[in-house]
């Protein structure tokens, strides 16, 4: 490893925002000229990432292509690496990079240079965010990607985008707060930032607790957990339709990420206590808001809703703490990378075209979109979780993960699968089927190039994972399997300890 | 070969399906979405619509058009010829291979297991894609294939109007590909695969006429009916992983008889394990095979075209449930209070439906209720141990239900799409071998001696009769009960389509004879109906049970339960007998000899026939107890859970109180810029927030 592969990874599309900075006026010529070169550093970014793919090791547990370097008067590092459970969602974020700016090609017309800018700055936060081996890095990447989202969401957006943005403000912001604190009280505790040597520290139990809370604020708002998730339906409603896409596929996911590599290594003893909590919120979120997607007229919010409820489970079997729950949030969570990333394509496709997302205001496309309708009944089912698509396999995970441990949690979130499939298929059957009786419908065109290149290869993925999803389970299998041993091994500690104090 | 049987459907389904695109893709380019809509809406619309339509307002006739006959103005698909071709032949092929397994596997005993590839490997967690190949599964596959590549040939016929016949020869081929991955599996995980998979079809044939409201309810009816079946289906999975640790058949079998006795704390119960995964497993039997209380959704579907109702809806998807207890008979039969239970749905629904056949009018929905029962019928045996009888049933159902369904989608035809039997009668010399078949169809259903049905059916009785299990005598009474009512509603269907006086002679003269490729099918399934018992009860309900089946059921029970059988007293073997000749006589005396007593009798016993006509109600209880109050909920969760009281507190709440007062002191801002501004400040304090820190920290 001779060149800081990483690094490049991370950084690469920041030299891509800094060339589109330096053109000077906003004529045609310079549109173009920035969607070209964002496009070619995503693409690049992506092929440097599969490298990253090919070059790692599967069978190490331990944090690979790790960089070093002193920074900060030495009190802080910049240190990177990589293992199998930040991996996947390196790949996630390049891979969808390419396709939300291709995605964002026609629809976006006004202040273009600064949109592809906001962008690829965006990538770069959410890469580091998961390549960050400092605590205080990674919150700087954590929370620097605020930023981009609150312009992409405040300048792109739609009409009530200001209230949006600020609610998505205001919500992280304050979880992000209490997670700063949580950093401040570690590095006092630890005397260090460095994640590897956190991951080995015992933190006292009295503090666990209320680092465990303060990171729980954080992720919580992020993932979004019940009851702080209401700013997702309005900050995707509003956002453009790639800021749905990385909103949903990449954001969300950082907070999952953040229970794997914080909560649940650094504070077993707090999450073994506090797990009970997690599964109540879990539940309440794939019930509760299953059903308030039921009653949705807007389709964007529907698909926002249905997203709250995947990561329902997500949570459920992170803290279920077996292999297979957490393998399967894990593979949940790039599942629903590929599948809500999709669905919201889907959304831009007729917004583009209809400039509405009412569901009352479409019906009967499949007579006149047969391509669009047959692609979104794919990733409708996916939703639903229909074995064979990936959808399936991260719910059937975390379901039998969660079974072990608990069986109301496991049955009380089954029957969401019930509920999501009434969801999907009642918006399938509203937006595509039916007589095509709207005469503001009848000269909608079916998916162009365009389309079929940013919808072709998520079709294929969500069925290629969802018959042989081995290569996603492979990538993070020892780092899970390692996880859980630390776990379980303080756990264990935990408990003779307080057997030899009564 | 067998990778030949389960893998040509879906190579054929995969054809037909670019076709089908393709042609989608020809007759409806793609274009930019800048091209806006509301410019163009009143402009020429496309040009195959223009051509067949060249009415003076373009858009809008076509649409006015579409919404009643849609088939009538699209041209039908290109290529429609060779998706039809190539993925029958496939079919036709598959079933060859069928057979041949059949006989290699039934009688040269050569078991065997194809791993394919893995699936879900987690931990200690591990599915492969593989083929089961065993005695069951060879019978399936005869079943499976044999319906579907006649349904295929049959369907040739029937939809030969319709616009979309790619896209049907595609369901229907990964419908046989589905049902197949299903009966081959060799892990749970890979049944439930093959389960929601043949869900999923069913649920897209039965919307395939998109256009009708009516089909697309039905539709999500069906799939999320059966949602809740697996529902229960999942949990037994997980129940099941969580005692035995793995999910492959032969490791779970094999973990079982350790388990019996043992409880597992199941929500806030302590319950037999066995018992627990049985019946959760059998949650999933009961939706897909429409058993009393999920039996909902099957009349429903009979929106889809008749021949998906043949072949999902009559042979093959709804025995899923009978094939699943039979694939698991090692764990049911350690768990007797669940086959109990298991006798107990099936003969409820057997009777329950039964009842409901007698007073409906639309010629599909009785035969669906008949399907019902047949089913309940099935699930008698499988409850009492006697899962190769079940299995018997199953398979002459098979030949003649599809025989009844495809009948009547000949009728459909003739009548021009019309299913309400009041205004059919005398098609007997209009369609002279429809009828004949459709009596043969019926005489096999009602268990005429020496059909096929007479040999299953009976055994079925007669099991049920020596069973020691203690809901067996519930079951036997049930079932003969049905007898009389199966002969009663399927004579009163004979009757009042094919004979009499035509109702509707605009229908009624325009009526003709199918063409022969329906007709074949039909003929073939006839003879089925009738050859289909006899050879073959020996090999299902005789000596040579073990022998044929071998390690693919489970006997300890079923073995001494057949050789009583042989043993039962004149009477109770000729119950069914008489009770079926009683159904006929009274539909004789209803329907040919004094038509007009049927109406005289509705008319005294108005709410018992209001009750019957009505389904016993489940629809409307369910739609009051259930989907009301969760839609009441959603909204209310929504509006006020999540409006209200979550914004409300939270963040609307505060920007309220923070915008009441700049709003005093500032009058003259316009609304967003200001929000976007005070956004702005608290985004610039957050970055003050970090710098503080950076700098505390560094």
């Amino acid at each position: 490893m001779s060149w800081p592969i990483l690094s490049v990874t991370t950084f690469l599309p920041l030299v891509g925002a800094l060339f589109i900075m330096l053109m000077h006026s906003d004529g045609e010529a310079e549109k173009r000229n920035a969607r070209w070169i964002a496009l070619w550093t995503t693409l690049i970014t992506f092929a440097i990432s599969l490298i990253l793919l090919y070059r790692f090791d599967p069978t190490s547990a331990e944090f690979q292509f790790v960089e070093k370097r002193p920074w900060l008067a030495g009190a802080i590092s910049y240190h990177m690496g990589l293992d199998g459970i930040s991996l996947p969602f390196v790949i996630l974020t390049t891979a969808l990079m390419p396709v939300c700016i291709v995605a964002s090609w026609l629809p976006i017309q006004h202040r273009v240079k600064e949109y592809m800018v906001a962008f690829l700055v965006l990538e770069t936060l959410m890469v580091g965010t998961f390549t960050a081996l400092d605590l205080v890095l990674f919150y700087l990447f954590f929370e620097g990607g605020l930023i981009p989202m609150f312009l992409i969401i405040g300048v792109w957006g739609g009409p009530r985008r200001v209230y949006a943005s600020f609610k998505f403000f205001l919500y992280t912001l304050l979880g992000s707060v209490l997670m700063l604190l949580a950093i401040m009280a570690m590095y006092w505790n630890a005397g260090t930032t460095e994640i590897p040597v956190l991951l080995r520290h015992g933190f006292p139990r009295s503090l666990q607790t209320w680092a465990w809370l303060a990171f729980l604020a954080s992720f919580a708002v992020k993932l979004p957990m019940w009851p702080v998730h209401t700013w997702l339906p309005d900050a995707h409603v509003e956002a453009p339709t790639a800021g749905s896409v990385i909103l949903a596929a990449i954001l969300l996911k950082m907070g999952g990420y953040g229970f794997l590599r914080f909560s649940l290594p650094m504070f077993p003893a707090a999450s073994h206590d506090l797990a009970p909590l997690i599964f109540a919120l879990s539940i309440v979120a794939v019930i509760y808001t299953s059903l308030v997607a039921l009653a949705q007229e807007d389709m964007k919010k529907l698909i926002a809703y249905s997203s709250v409820a995947r990561m329902g489970f997500v949570t459920m079997g992170i803290f279920a703490t077996t292999v297979q729950g957490v393998a399967g949030g894990i593979f949940q969570m790039v599942s629903h990378g590929i599948v809500s990333a999709a669905l919201f394509l889907c959304v831009g496709v007729v917004y583009d075209r209809m400039h509405t997302r009412e569901i009352a205001a479409y019906g009967g496309l499949v007579n006149r979109m047969p391509l669009y309708a047959a692609a979104f009944m794919v990733f409708t089912l996916a939703n639903v979780g229909l074995p064979g698509t990936t959808g399936f396999i991260g719910e059937f995970l975390t379901f039998i993960g969660t079974f072990q441990i608990n069986t109301w949690v496991a049955t009380l979130a089954t029957t969401g699968t019930i509920l999501s499939a009434a969801y999907a298929l009642w918006l399938y059957r509203k937006v595509i089927f039916g007589p095509l009786v709207k005469p503001s419908l009848a000269a909608i065109k079916d998916l162009d190039y365009r389309e079929i290149i940013t919808l072709g290869p998520l079709v294929a993925l969500t069925i290629l994972f969802g018959i042989y999803p081995k290569p996603v389970l492979d990538v993070s299998a020892a780092s899970v399997v390692q996880l859980l041993e630390n776990y379980q091994r303080a756990i264990g500690a935990a408990k003779t300890a307080a057997m030899l104090a009564h | 070969m067998y990778h030949a049987i389960v893998f040509l459907p879906l190579l054929g389904a995969i054809i037909a399906a670019l076709i089908a695109l393709a042609g989608a893709r020809a007759r409806h380019p793609g274009g930019p979405p800048g091209i806006g809509a509301e410019n163009h809406a009143h402009g020429p619309v496309d040009e195959s619509h223009a051509r067949t339509a060249p009415a003076p307002h373009g858009a809008h006739a076509v649409l006015d058009a579409s919404h009643s006959e849609p088939e009538a103005l699209e041209p039908p698909a290109a290529g429609s010829r060779s998706a039809e071709l190539v993925t029958t032949v496939f079919l036709f092929a598959a079933m060859l291979l069928s057979w041949v397994a059949f006989a290699d596997v039934g009688f040269g005993h050569h078991d065997s297991r194809v791993t394919l590839f893995p699936w879900i490997i987690s931990g200690e967690l591990k599915v492969d894609w593989a083929l089961r190949i065993d005695t069951l599964t060879a019978v399936m596959f005869v079943v499976v294939t044999t319906i579907s590549a006649f349904v295929h040939l049959y369907s040739i016929g029937y939809m030969e109007e319709d616009p979309h016949r790619p896209r049907f020869f595609s369901y229907l081929s990964l419908f046989t590909f589905a049902m197949l991955m299903l009966v081959t599996a060799d892990n749970l995980v890979q049944l439930f695969f093959g389960w929601e998979g043949v869900g999923l079809m069913s649920y897209l044939l039965i919307g395939f006429w998109y256009h009708k409201p009516e089909a697309n309810a039905a539709a999500i009816k069906a799939f999320i009916v059966n949602r809740v079946g697996d529902f229960g289906f999942s949990l037994g999975i997980f129940a099941a992983f969580m005692m035995t640790g793995a999910l492959d058949l032969d490791t779970v079998f094999a973990q079982a008889p350790a388990l019996t006795g043992k409880t597992i704390h199941f929500l806030s119960w302590d319950v037999d394990v066995l018992t627990l995964i049985c019946l959760l497993l059998f949650m999933g039997a009961m939706g897909k095979s429409a058993q009393f209380l999920l039996h909902t959704w099957l009349p429903d579907a009979m929106e889809g075209p008749t021949p998906v109702s043949a072949l999902i809806h009559a042979a093959t998807m709804v025995t899923a449930g009978v094939f699943m207890v039979a694939r698991l008979s090692p764990l049911f039969d350690l768990a007797p209070a669940a086959q109990a239970f298991v006798t107990f749905i099936g003969a409820t629904t057997a009777f329950f439906t039964a009842t409901i056949a007698l007073v409906q009018n639309d010629i599909k929905r009785i035969i669906a209720y008949s399907t019902c029962s047949q089913l309940g019928y099935m699930f008698v045996a499988m409850g009492t141990g006697a899962y190769s009888i079940g299995m018997f049933h199953l398979f002459t159902h098979a030949f003649f239900k599809a025989l009844l369904f495809l009948g009547s989608g000949s009728v459909i035809i003739a009548m021009h799409h019309e299913q309400d039997i009041r205004h059919m009668g005398g098609l007997k010399d209009k369609l002279p071998l429809t009828y004949w078949t459709m009596v043969i169809g019926t005489l096999a259903l009602t268990g005429f001696p020496l059909t096929a049905g007479y040999f299953s059916k009976d055994a079925i009785i007669e099991a049920a009769y020596v069973s020691s299990n203690p809901i067996a005598l519930y079951g036997f009474g049930a079932t003969v009960i049905a007898a009389a009512l199966t002969a009663f509603y399927s004579w009163r269907l004979i009757f009042l389509t094919f004979h009499g006086t035509p109702h509707d002679h605009h229908h009624y003269d325009a009526a003709r004879e199918s063409p022969l490729v329906m007709l074949l099918p039909l003929g073939f399934l006839a003879a089925g109906s009738i050859f289909a018992g006899y050879p073959f009860r020996e090999l299902f309900a005789g000596h040579d049970v073990a022998d044929f089946f071998g390690d693919s059921l489970k006997f300890a029970a079923g073995s001494h339960l057949l050789e009583e059988m042989h043993h039962i007293p004149l009477l109770i073997g000729m119950a069914p007998t008489v009770m079926m000749a009683i159904g006929f006589v009274v539909a004789w005396e209803f329907y040919i000899r004094r038509p007009e007593l049927p109406a005289e009798l509705a008319r005294q016993q108005e709410p018992l026939y209001k009750f019957l006509l009505n389904k016993w109600y489940f629809d409307e209880i369910y739609d009051f107890l259930i989907v009301r109050p969760t839609l009441w909920l959603a909204r209310a969760l929504w509006k006020y859970g999540d409006g209200w009281t979550i914004d409300g507190l939270g963040p609307d709440g505060i920007s309220a109180r923070v915008l009441d007062v700049t709003r005093g002191a500032v009058r003259l801002q316009t609304g967003y810029l200001y929000h976007y501004a005070f956004a702005m400040l608290i985004g610039v304090a957050a970055l003050i927030t970090w710098f503080m820190f950076g700098a505390r920290a560094g």
